[in-house]
């Protein structure tokens, strides 16, 4: 009985003394383990009666049970503290100090471009790719352009030394656009809905508001019987879209080459909602897209029947757009390859 | 092009009607109106007719007079006046005290000691013309007191049409043709222009006349004699002023008028000079001088106007000095023609020399016009020099002519253009207000085109769908969707992979996307040391610096990168852009549509520069294709690459692009202390290459082993290489192999590298394991790479 109690006391002490989980470990080890102290005191048994066995055998056990209960108590002891302590170590942070923005950047006509195509295509319409390098065919002849058509003035053309130009309009896809999907529209009654966004020439000299390189997005349909009132729903909603309000658009007469009737768009001033400002000249309104009834000529040369089919067709100057939607003054940053003005443009919608 | 809305009234009654909202519907169906409408007249008040009584020196001033003048009123009035044209029984516009002229009213005002009860004016003080050396001289016919602006056409309102708006419409350079749009947008009648008939005039001798050229499609000319008028009336010299012409003298200012109101072009010679008309081209240049006094060179492409073989006009464009009217002019040759329009298009942009006559003649102008353009200049002529006579009978030659348009039409062709409904009575209507005629027979439309829209601009029946459409007015269409099928579209791959492109490099590796030019910039390049390869070339380019296209955007993102070193100290910038790589065999532009990368950073640690883009492609690859690219060492082709760590980038076994690093000699001068890696890529290459499709592999139930080697690895061996060493050992449980530390001391490099094997069916022994391992191993000692 010495034993157990002597043993009991040391193992209060120990357990004092014991101020971390392995150690702990080491205590439940020495005492409780197989070869640990009270499980000792059971070997220590043999010579004693059977009386006594049975009385010190309870004794042991009883022992061995609070000894496991004391440590299990130690255990949690031990957690909380070390859960404590790790909370009190925990360090106040700065959370004031400048975030980490870096970030990349979108070309602005890359954000407009793609705002302009994800409004066609919710409607169905593709989005073309098509080549800067083009024949004279494909930018004047196919599209009711032929040589010496004043029109042709109007547009001071890059020519390349192999006879190719850069081309001056995205109407030099028409004609492609017409023969891809033409066969499609007269077997299978597939209207042709189709934008072409692309990058445009002009042998100009340029200033803050000109440019010799610029973007336009063109578009069009054909179908059997698309009008005239079509076109102006579709110009409308469009707009609309684009500059996320309900626009007014008015029509007048224009003329362009490539459709008949022409139509210049004008939509009312974003600045001053019509009422008359600087930067619509006091008018009201701001000219913003040609746009028409596709000249039967053009729909002829793509293989389609002006007969059988009509459309339309729509330009519109993405670079225009990208410099009223950011409020760019000079034209010429959007090709400066400049980070300073060029790196603010991170957002994609 | 400036109109008077008083000229335009001389044709179509527009009386009560709000001008101004009838010049906004003509902006909205006809042509682009600018935007300030002009209300002449509209500052002026108070002024009269004022004849000077007497007239005395002013005695301290050289220039001032005293005058006293009769208003009309009943007394004279004291004026102080510095004209110097003054004179006893003048009569003057004179500004009363109250008078208004512009922003100034008048009051007593003392001048030099006098004070001065009024005004005389000038033409150009009353703002009818820009003449101010004197005050204005007013016919004696006219009585004193009245107010000048009843005795004047001065009250006018004048509106700009822009002229590109009038390209296709040569009906419109004229105030009789606006005119009959104002009538049919009011649905009012068009007066006739009233005409002399030349018919009378037939059995006088005709002019010796020879058209010798096409190029000439129409010539009229009557010859007439005993003008005695010299200053054109009042009135037309306030219209041609309000229109942006200068009076000269009576008949020029009759030609012209006659321009402004018919759009005819007209021409007067001395008919001493013109006895015997041939209109030709010349087989040589030679040197002309114009009536303003300039010599111009004319090729043999112009055409003139002869007396012979002596020209005396370039055709459309502007008569000689030698053949114009002078002061002992007794007979005058007028001319009124039409010229072949690209060929008096083409001859302006020659001589640089641009008339009014020239921009109307480019427009295609009506050869009917030139004959009642006689008329009407004969009728004005003997309106205000009634002693004229003419000495010749009309002569005309008539070489060409436009075929008469006629079209047909239906009705259900009209709705189905324009997709509402406008009635058969409103297209007669309309189309019968502007010239045409019209007759309608079941629902079918049949149309002659007049004379003066038939030349070029209505041809075929869309024409018509403008014709009725504008004047029924754009704002007034009902708007709606189209009645389409839907079909699926099919997104176009190369876009498609475009998109995400920019998405991953902008969004993942904040790179920053930059436009550039097509062509190579040849001083900025010279600058970097970099040459501007050879390719095709710009034809007509006005600057040389830009003349030469690109064959590689690479070049160009270095300018770049140039002009943006000290933005920061490190930075990645791409573009998707265009380049022509060389000529297919019809001599065409073989066009690619590149991906540019460019990173730069203020480091010395190239390889981990080099490393990240390595990355970035991958990323592009194994995001959009859920494969990676192989890079394989190449030679370099152009300056600015740096021979070492060249790569190609490979995917499916083709070339699609190029990945390296800036060589030195281009490095240094852009920043000596950074360092730069680029790569480009092709992106339609790109995009055709196929998608690699997604294949589940089920989570192991079994655990997996990993087995690490460390080994010791000779230069030259790749970790391609020491991949080739299990590729074909894994019996299906080995699933990777990756790098998991390295290690580098002067002696040797070394990689340890872990082995990860599991298996679906199975726990894996590691009996097993070890089998395959040690065959790694051997594999590995065959290229020399041995345990550490």
């Amino acid at each position: 009985m010495d034993k157990i109690r002597e043993l009991k006391e040391q193992f209060e002490a120990r357990l004092a003394k014991t101020d971390n989980l392995t150690l702990l470990d080491r205590v439940r080890v020495e005492y409780l383990g197989k070869k640990g102290s009270i499980t000792a005191l059971l070997k220590g048994m043999k010579n004693l009666s059977n009386e006594e066995k049975k009385s010190f055998g309870a004794d042991v056990n009883k022992l061995k049970s609070y000894a496991a209960k004391r440590i299990d108590e130690k255990v949690e002891e031990l957690r909380k503290a070390e859960i404590e302590r790790e909370i009190a170590e925990m360090p106040q942070f700065d959370i004031t100090v400048p975030a980490n923005t870096a970030r990349g950047s979108y070309h602005p006509i890359t954000l407009v471009q793609r705002q302009c195509e994800n409004i066609f295509k919710s409607m169905g319409f593709t989005v073309e790719d098509y080549p800067e390098v083009v024949t004279d065919y494909e930018c004047f002849e196919s599209v009711n352009i032929p040589k010496h058509h004043p029109a042709r003035d109007m547009q001071d053309t890059y020519y390349l030394t192999n006879g190719q130009l850069l081309k001056t309009q995205t109407s030099a896809a028409q004609n492609a656009i017409l023969r891809k999907y033409g066969k499609d529209l007269i077997e299978n009654g597939v209207p042709i809905k189709a934008i072409f966004p692309g990058r445009c020439f002009r042998n100009e000299a340029t200033d803050a508001s000109h440019e010799n390189t610029f973007f336009q997005m063109e578009g069009m349909m054909v179908d059997r019987d698309i009008s005239i009132s079509n076109l102006i729903f579709f110009m409308k909603t469009m707009l609309s879209e684009v500059f996320r309000r309900d626009v007014k658009v008015r029509l007048r007469p224009g003329f362009f080459p490539f459709v008949e009737p022409g139509f210049e768009l004008d939509i009312n001033c974003l600045i001053c909602g019509g009422e008359g400002c600087s930067s619509c000249k006091h008018s009201g309104w701001l000219e913003l897209c040609p746009c028409g009834m596709i000249h039967p000529n053009v729909l002829r040369e793509g293989g389609i029947d002006p007969d059988e089919y009509t459309g339309f067709a729509f330009g519109l100057g993405l670079t225009r757009l990208a410099m009223m939607e950011y409020k760019i003054k000079d034209i010429r940053d959007l090709n400066s390859g400049s980070l300073k003005a060029l790196a603010q443009f991170s957002d994609d919608e | 092009m400036f109109l008077s809305m008083n000229w335009i009234s001389d044709f179509v009654d527009l009386s009560g009607l709000d001008k101004t909202e009838l010049i906004h519907q003509f902006s909205l169906s006809t042509a682009e109106v600018e935007n300030e409408i002009f209300f002449k007249g509209s500052e002026l008040s108070g002024v009269v007719v004022a004849e000077i009584k007497s007239v005395e020196n002013h005695p301290e001033s050289k220039k001032l007079h005293l005058l006293k003048v009769d208003a009309g009123d009943g007394q004279l009035t004291d004026v102080v006046c510095g004209a110097p044209n003054v004179r006893v029984g003048m009569k003057t516009a004179f500004a009363k005290v109250g008078a208004k002229i512009g922003e100034i009213e008048i009051a007593p005002r003392a001048l030099a000691g006098y004070t001065s009860y009024g005004m005389c004016c000038s033409e150009a003080e009353i703002g009818i013309s820009d003449d101010h050396s004197g005050i204005m001289e007013i016919t004696d016919d006219v009585p004193c007191g009245a107010d000048l602006k009843e005795i004047y056409e001065i009250d006018d309102i004048v509106f700009e049409v822009d002229n590109k708006s009038l390209t296709n419409r040569p009906d419109l350079w004229g105030h009789y043709g606006i005119a009959r749009e104002f009538a049919a947008l009011a649905g009012r009648p068009l007066k006739p222009l009233d005409v002399e008939d030349l018919t009378v005039f037939s059995d006088l001798p005709s002019v010796d006349l020879k058209i010798e050229d096409p190029l000439c499609q129409r010539y009229s000319c009557l010859q007439v004699e005993n003008i005695s008028r010299s200053v054109s009336p009042v009135n037309m010299r306030i219209r041609l002023y309000y229109c942006g012409m200068r009076a000269i003298n009576f008949l020029a200012d009759l030609t012209n008028y006659l321009m402004l109101e018919m759009g005819q072009p007209m021409h007067a010679f001395d008919s001493r000079k013109v006895g015997k008309i041939r209109i030709k081209r010349f087989d040589e240049p030679f040197v002309f001088k114009t009536l303003d006094g300039v010599d111009r060179k004319v090729d043999e492409n112009t055409l003139m106007i002869c007396n012979d073989n002596t020209p005396v006009a370039i055709a459309g464009i502007m008569g000689g000095l030698d053949s114009e009217i002078v002061g002992d002019t007794t007979t005058l040759t007028l001319e009124s023609a039409t010229f072949d329009a690209a060929s008096i298009r083409k001859s302006t942009v020659r001589l640089a020399h641009r008339t009014d006559a020239s921009m109307r003649y480019e427009k295609s102008l009506d050869p009917e016009l030139t004959v009642p353009a006689i008329g009407r200049f004969l009728s004005l002529l003997k309106k205000y020099d009634s002693g004229v006579k003419v000495v010749s009978a009309l002569t005309d030659e008539y070489a060409f002519r436009y075929d008469t348009v006629e079209l047909n039409f239906t009705k259900a062709f009209v709705d189905r253009y324009t997709g509402i409904e406008i009635d058969n009575d409103t297209i007669v209507k309309t189309l019968q207000s502007l010239g045409f005629k019209v007759t309608l027979e079941n629902d079918v439309f049949d149309v002659v085109v007049p004379s003066w829209r038939s030349t070029k601009d209505v041809t075929i029946n869309a024409d018509i769908i403008e014709e009725i459409t504008r004047i029924y007015g754009y704002d007034n269409f009902e708007i709606h969707t189209t009645r389409s099928p839907l079909y699926p579209v099919r997104p176009d791959a190369v876009k498609l992979s475009e998109e995400k492109i920019k998405d991953i490099l902008v969004k993942k590796f904040n790179l920053h996307e930059l436009h550039s030019y097509v062509w190579a910039y040849s001083d900025e390049l010279k600058d970097l040391g970099i040459e501007v390869e050879d390719n095709v070339k710009l034809a007509n380019a006005t600057n040389p610096n830009i003349e030469t296209i690109r064959n590689s955007l690479i070049p160009t993102q270095l300018c770049q990168v140039k002009t943006n070193v000290g933005y920061a100290p490190e930075f990645g910038i791409f573009e998707i852009g265009r380049a022509v790589t060389g000529m297919t065999e019809d001599n065409l532009c073989v066009e690619k549509k590149l991906l540019a990368i460019t990173l730069y950073q203020k480091t010395e640690n190239v390889k981990s520069l080099y490393f990240e883009l390595r990355d970035i492609l991958a990323v592009i690859t194994g995001d959009i294709k859920h494969k990676l690219p192989e890079f394989k060492a190449k030679q370099p082709t152009h300056g600015y690459e740096h021979p070492v760590n060249l790569n190609s980038i490979v995917l499916d076994g083709k070339e699609i692009g190029t990945i390296g690093i800036v060589h030195p000699n281009v490095g240094r001068k852009i920043d000596k202390k950074a360092c730069i890696v680029f790569a480009e890529l092709d992106v339609q290459a790109f995009a055709e290459a196929e998608t690699a499709p997604i294949i589940y592999e089920e989570p192991s139930k079994f655990p997996p082993i990993d087995y690490d080697i460390s080994v010791v690895i000779p230069k030259g061996v790749l970790f391609s290489d020491m991949a080739k060493c299990w590729a074909n050992e894994g019996k299906g449980i080995l699933k990777s192999a990756k790098i998991v530390d390295s290690y580098d001391t002067d002696m040797f490099h070394s990689e340890t590298v872990r082995f990860e094997f599991s298996s679906n069916e199975r726990t894996l022994s590691s009996v097993e394991v070890q089998e395959i391992m040690d065959a790694v191993i051997n594999n590995l000692k065959e290229i020399d790479v041995r345990l550490r």
